[in-house]
């Protein structure tokens, strides 16, 4: 199976701020009933933009500003919680293509890579820093260089490093993301392995 | 140099060491529901794939289920599209369903050990993060997202990297009317709702080799509430009574050759670990949520805190917890009014814990502004409790008694809350409309804290309500 190898991501940001960012403030629960993925991208922070709504706020994902955004940027343990799939495939359809947070959770961080989002942690001084910037100027391109670990903007000012475990990046940059190719490449051990296991063997 | 469970676990389920350095792990047992699994399913069909061990993954729905009109089709065409996708996927690939005619249905997490399924020193994988309950039988267990599935159903493995194990010893007495369910929301307050990610998390020490096993499913059930994919406690005797006789259960000679295996499996005196965190139970309370990540949390004499007066790191999630629970800081928590009583869910759905409660409230009742209800985690819970006449008690006390599922967990079903309600909840989230009405509210506490809370109509010191010492 041929994949894209991703080796740097690079477009417009937005930043939406807030620690503990759970899957379901990502797309709701109500979102999931479905049999397929597709269609899920306009539901991504449904309630949450309703509820900045109502408190007279615009959430950034409703700021015409920043139409268009394929970086996802945020705090720290983004996508906490629920193991949904259904929460980076809801934002990949939103398009998005990398994300840039203090930290992540690890099911989403694992569903994210199977999908081919680069998930990069940077410190949380980048952050504020890059959503400074976007936020002066929408328009700025921000780039996430796997090969170099660091994320830099079209404005020379800018240039952090970021983190990506080897075990991420390895697959990313080599179009491996998707790990059912390699799986199935061990079918054969994998019955061997079965054969050597009593609870399965028998 | 001894080792972990996780250690023992991990070795005799690797079947290769993938080019990207993590481990193809070989699943020994995948559980499936209704809103998980369908895409999968497409995906290994599109892929040309097949499910490789049907007899190796065991099905149930319970996300989507209707607790109360739980005839077939359901009100809800959406809903019903997904029982009768996950039926005809069973059928067709020769899984086995526990569906809702088969009296077995429930909440995946309640059915899995209740029939035996779940069982020690095996790896066990689902399209739910709340999959770490099973690790209350020495599993390795992991919530996975649909992608995995697929890798789960046509390979019967998936590729992980091994985690660190980091011990938690909880050692003491509880005092009386502290529960399981508060030393989960204890550890979490203490090691906070990210401090477990890239750990597995070994539950231990006296208080845990005292639990039953269903105390030991509560407090697995939130590791992942902690940052923990995997949570799981070394198998013992209480296990072992625990699974002896149960449908899945070995039998006979292989009963005994199971029990040594799984008294091996257990970590070693002399395991090294990542870490090591100690509490004592005696200093544990009741405890409850006051926000919207199940760290935030304080025990019943306690008064929801100040942001300010936090620690820097978590004061924006708490600025932003205290507008959402519309609550002020320096309030007590005790008497804050409550709206809905919710009694069930994979945290504290079993029987365990409808007698507990039911033991108490016999001849109370729920405050008149109360909307109460329990839903038994399964079917089996439910004809159990029935036959112990606990739904009688909980009907009189003014509770309704549901159809098994995960109901007021998830805003998936018609089981929501309305508006800003504020809901006393036995169940294991409280994200901002998490239980299906955006502005909800949700405070988590143990089922006996529920049930002081349904029937005083406002948070409440369960010990005090029930005369609990």
């Amino acid at each position: 199976m041929a994949l894209e190898k991703i080796t740097q991501v690079s477009g417009c940001g937005v930043f939406v701020p807030g620690d503990d960012i759970d899957t379901d403030r990502i797309i709701p629960a109500r979102f999931m009933k479905c049999v397929t993925f597709d269609g899920l991208g306009e539901f991504a922070f449904a309630d949450a933009k309703l509820a900045e709504k109502a408190a007279g706020r615009l959430h950034a994902l409703d700021d015409s500003r920043f139409n268009g955004a394929t970086i996802l940027i945020s705090g720290s343990n983004f996508g906490c919680g629920s193991s949904r799939e259904h929460a980076p495939q809801a934002l990949y359809r939103y398009g998005f293509r990398a994300i840039i947070a203090e930290s992540f959770a690890e099911i989403f961080f694992g569903n994210s890579t199977t999908l081919g989002i680069p998930c990069v942690k940077m410190s949380k001084n980048d952050i504020a820093d890059l959503a400074a910037l976007i936020e002066k100027n929408p328009s700025i391109q921000v780039t996430i260089d796997l090969t170099e670990s660091k994320v830099t903007t079209d404005d020379v000012d800018f240039a952090a490093e970021f983190s990506l475990p080897g075990h991420a990046r390895e697959p990313l940059m080599n179009g491996r993301w998707d790990s059912i190719a390699d799986l199935v490449d061990g079918l054969e051990d994998v019955k061997t392995r079965v054969a050597t296991i009593p609870y399965l063997s028998c | 140099m001894g080792k972990t469970l996780l250690d023992k676990v991990w070795e005799e389920h690797t079947v290769r060491t993938l080019p990207d350095g993590r481990t193809q792990l070989l699943i020994g047992t995948h559980l499936i529901h209704e809103v998980t699994s369908p895409q999968a399913f497409g995906m290994v069909r599109d892929l040309g794939l097949k499910v490789l061990y049907p007899n190796r993954t065991f099905a149930t729905v319970d996300h989507i289920v209707p607790t109360d009109q739980r005839a077939e089709p359901f009100s809800d065409p959406l809903a019903d599209a997904m029982v009768k996708e996950l039926r005809k996927n069973c059928a067709e690939s020769g899984v086995t369903f526990f569906d809702l005619p088969s009296g077995n249905q429930g909440i995946v997490h309640i059915v899995g050990p209740e029939q035996g399924i779940t069982q020690p020193g095996t790896t066990i994988a689902c399209g739910d993060s709340h999959t770490s309950t099973h690790g209350a039988f020495g599993a390795i267990a992991f919530g996975i997202g649909t992608s995995q599935v697929r890798d789960v159903l046509a390979t019967q493995t998936m590729a992980i990297g091994k985690p660190k194990v980091r011990r938690i010893n909880v050692d003491g007495k509880l005092a009386p009317g502290v529960y399981s369910k508060d030393v989960i929301l204890h550890i979490i307050r203490h090691l906070g709702v990210n401090g477990g990610i890239g750990y597995a998390y070994e539950f231990a020490g006296s208080t845990f080799d005292a639990f039953t096993q269903e105390e030991r499913m509560t407090v697995c059930n939130m590791s992942i509430e902690g940052g923990a994919r995997v949570g799981y406690v070394n198998p013992d005797e209480t296990t072992f009574e625990y699974l002896r006789g149960r449908p899945y259960s070995p039998k006979g000679a292989e009963w005994d050759a199971a029990v040594a295996r799984w008294k091996a499996v257990a970590s070693d005196k002399d395991a090294v670990y990542d870490d090591i965190v100690n509490f004592k139970a005696e200093a544990i309370l009741p405890t409850i949520t006051w926000g919207i990540t199940p760290g935030q949390a304080i025990f019943i004499d306690e008064a929801i805190p100040n942001p300010d007066d936090l620690p820097e790191k978590d004061r924006a999630t708490a600025h932003e917890a205290i507008e959402h629970m519309k609550l002020t800081a320096g309030t007590p928590a005790i008497g804050i009014k409550i709206d809905v009583a919710f009694l069930g869910s994979c945290t504290n759905g079993r029987l365990s814990d409808l007698q507990e409660v039911a033991k108490h409230i016999r001849g109370r009742k729920v405050a008149s502004h109360v909307k109460a209800i329990v839903v038994p985690g399964s079917q089996g819970v439910a004809s159990v409790a029935e036959k112990m006449g606990l739904a009688e008690i909980f009907r009189e006390a003014g509770f309704e008694w549901r159809g098994a599922g995960c109901s007021m967990c998830l805003g998936m079903n018609p089981d929501k809350l309305v508006g800003d309600q504020l809901c006393a909840s036995s169940s294991n989230r409280n994200f901002k409309g998490r239980q299906g009405s955006p502005t909800g509210r949700t405070m988590l506490m143990s089922p006996i804290m529920v049930a002081a809370a349904a029937l005083t109509g406002e948070v409440s010191d369960a010990r005090k309500v029930f005369a609990i010492h």
